[in-house]
């Protein structure tokens, strides 16, 4: 076993349990703390797919922001009927069985149908192990914002055409590299907005029936 | 277990992390519990949106930015949503989504 694939199993073993634990544990503090452990595991997958980028903002966003805000809701909130409310049996049974049947639905077409057939990935040169073309990838990915690089490359390695969505090429829309400059400005103002609303919502207030 | 680890690992990976928080959002009565699930499925999305990204050229960048892009938004779901929960706590005095009726037409 390589050790990409050893690395693999850890991490994807790690996020995978940690996600299931999430669902299983009654108690909403564990939750949390499982959340934590899915969370970071997921951020090892994208550092083992070579998106370093997107690793370390999974890491500095998601593990330092959001869990932050989750934790402090659960401990704002944490009223003793609330930190562990039981779900029924029955509701247990049927939720397995749903999700199971979900999953296998899932599985079932991407192991029957491949999105990208493995022939096709070879042409193109897709490697399955880290490569120190790899590290390059926070580079290439500040370049596609700025509009500097086209983002998608025309051909394949070997020169000949690709093909997504199965649109001939004479017929594929044409693509003029414009970069993601745009939608990030629009994201962040949304975010600001976002935040000053939610600042907005969670403001002091007195309760119901404390006044009057 | 000698194969390589290829496109499929990590879409199965994405399907358990999507399967867990769907079934996070269905089950929990915690309505914070409810938002765990929500990020849980936006994680299983981002797997294989920078999945797809490493291992089809065609999306060599677009899976990652699209990723960036949704980590984003679920930073800004996760405070609107904490502010509404509390709110609502402040108002009802429970996380119970089963309590949340006042919206039932």
């Amino acid at each position: 076993m390589s050790l990409h694939a050893f690395l693999f199993y850890v991490v994807a073993g790690l996020t995978g349990l940690s996600a299931i634990a999430v669902v299983v544990t009654q108690n909403i503090v564990r939750s949390a703390a499982f959340l934590l452990f899915a969370l970071a595991g997921t951020a090892g997958v994208f550092f083992l797919l070579g998106a370093d980028f997107v690793g370390a903002t999974q890491l500095l966003v998601y593990v330092g922001g959001v869990l932050v805000l989750v934790v402090f809701g659960v401990m704002l909130t944490a009223q003793e009927p609330f930190v562990s409310m039981k779900t029924g049996a029955a509701e247990w049974v049927v939720a397995a069985v749903v999700g199971l049947l979900l999953y296998a639905a899932i599985a079932v077409s991407v192991l029957i149908d491949p999105v990208v057939k493995p022939v096709e990935l070879q042409k193109a040169g897709a490697q399955t192990a880290p490569t120190p073309e790899a590290s390059r990838s926070t580079e290439v990915l500040g370049e596609a914002f700025l509009g500097l690089q086209e983002a998608t490359p025309k051909q394949y390695k070997d020169g000949s055409p690709i093909k997504v969505t199965g649109i001939p090429p004479e017929r594929a829309p044409k693509r003029t590299p414009m970069g993601y400059l745009l939608p990030f400005e629009i994201v962040s103002v949304h975010l600001l907005v976002v935040l000053i609303g939610a600042a907005y919502l969670a403001r002091a207030k007195r309760r119901r029936g404390a006044s009057t | 277990m000698t194969e390589e680890i290829g496109l499929n690992h990590y879409l199965l990976l994405g399907a358990v992390l999507f399967v867990c928080g769907a079934l996070c959002m269905a089950t929990k009565r915690n309505a914070i519990g409810v938002l765990m699930g929500v990020e849980l499925v936006l994680n299983g999305a981002n797997v294989n949106f920078v999945a797809l990204a490493r291992f089809n050229p065609a999306f060599e960048v677009e899976g990652q930015v699209f990723a960036v892009f949704v980590i984003v938004m679920a930073a800004a779901e996760a405070a609107i949503a904490l502010a509404i929960v509390l709110n609502f706590y402040n108002n009802h005095l429970s996380v119970d989504v089963d309590t949340a009726e006042e919206l039932k037409g």
